[in-house]
């Protein structure tokens, strides 16, 4: 791994962490936002529930995670 | 001080805090056992590096458009929030392991007995040490303080959150001549975790192009809505796994420094 690849994977570790799935979903729940914004349509109630509903998937993928590693 | 900037200068003082005790074990542990003067040579460095860091992206930030700020910077910040926000919950549930600073103590104290025998003057191992866990821990809240005071056009005052709450961990270590165990590290934490993550969906919806009813106001709905959510999440798994058979479930008891295991 060359030193640039280092640095992009330890930012990458630094903000994604380890659940990309989440932070996809964040960048297209924001996209959605921008979507139903630039249509002018109301686009606030967009990122709530896609923020709750994107923990709770990650949580319950962490707690399977956990059962599955035993 | 708005209700924006308390909010800001509360979340970065409580992230900071929390590094900050982190850090301050890493140092004690070092320090005690190979070198004091190495060891805070180590966090001086760390400490320039970091408000180094600062000074050079903060103006750059800041220079963005306010709306290409927010969405990058909320989409981030609420990234890096859920972040903090689910190994919360996890600690909480009991599926992953709380942070012990007392064990932290004792085994980076171990590790630094274990590196070899100390020759006079300056030690190597006591200064890496040092360096690195300040400026690990340190850049967590660089990222913070970054993405708060720049959102808000104030990064001073988000730095000098963070410079107090380095003050007084630093002071209430020297107190104590020991490492801050009874600091409630995972609930400071949680609570960091929901102002990150309700400011970064506040602030990126906004970037996107959406407005918020009532303006700032709405973050008076968001954060005890993001607290409420994640509050009953880590409940909800807490109560899955207390209701699981004995033989089946030892997350409860799991041991400091290490992961949740659940027995099949």
């Amino acid at each position: 791994m060359t030193r640039v690849e280092a640095l992009l994977a330890g930012v990458w570790d630094f903000v994604v962490g380890d659940d990309w799935r989440t932070a996809l979903g964040i960048v297209l729940a924001l996209a959605l936002t921008a979507l139903l914004a630039d249509a002018a349509i109301a686009a606030w109630w967009v990122m709530p529930p896609a923020v709750v509903g994107l923990l709770a998937l990650s949580i319950r993928r962490a707690a399977r995670q956990g059962s599955r590693r035993a | 001080m708005s209700g924006a900037e308390l909010g800001l200068a509360i979340s970065v003082f409580l992230a900071c805090a929390v590094e900050a005790v982190e850090a301050l074990t890493i140092v004690l542990a070092v320090g005690a056992t190979r070198s004091w003067s190495s060891a805070m040579s180590g966090v001086g460095v760390a400490t320039l590096t970091l408000a180094a860091i600062v000074a050079a992206l903060g103006p750059a930030l800041t220079a963005l458009p306010i709306d290409v700020l927010r969405v990058l910077v909320g989409g981030l910040l609420l990234i890096f929030g859920l972040q903090w926000l689910r190994k919360a919950i996890l600690r909480a549930a009991g599926l992953k392991a709380k942070h012990d600073e007392l064990q932290a103590f004792t085994e980076e104290a171990q590790a630094a007995r274990a590196a070899g025998e100390r020759r006079p003057g300056f030690d190597g191992y006591a200064f890496t040490i040092s360096f690195k866990g300040v400026l690990l821990e340190g850049l967590e809240v660089v990222f913070i303080v970054l993405t708060f005071g720049a959102n808000q056009h104030r990064v001073p005052l988000a730095a000098a959150a963070a410079g107090l709450a380095v003050i007084l961990v630093i002071a209430a270590g020297a107190a104590a001549r020991a490492p801050l165990a009874r600091v409630p590290e995972n609930t400071l934490k949680f609570a960091v975790g929901v102002m990150l993550s309700s400011f970064g969906m506040f602030w990126g919806a906004e970037g996107a192009g959406a407005s918020w009813p009532g303006g700032d106001a709405a973050l008076l709905a968001i954060i005890p809505g993001v607290l409420l959510a994640a509050v009953a999440m880590a409940w909800t798994v807490r109560r899955a796994l207390d209701a699981a058979p004995a033989r089946d479930v030892a997350v409860a008891s799991v041991k400091p420094g290490e992961e949740a295991k659940v027995r099949a």
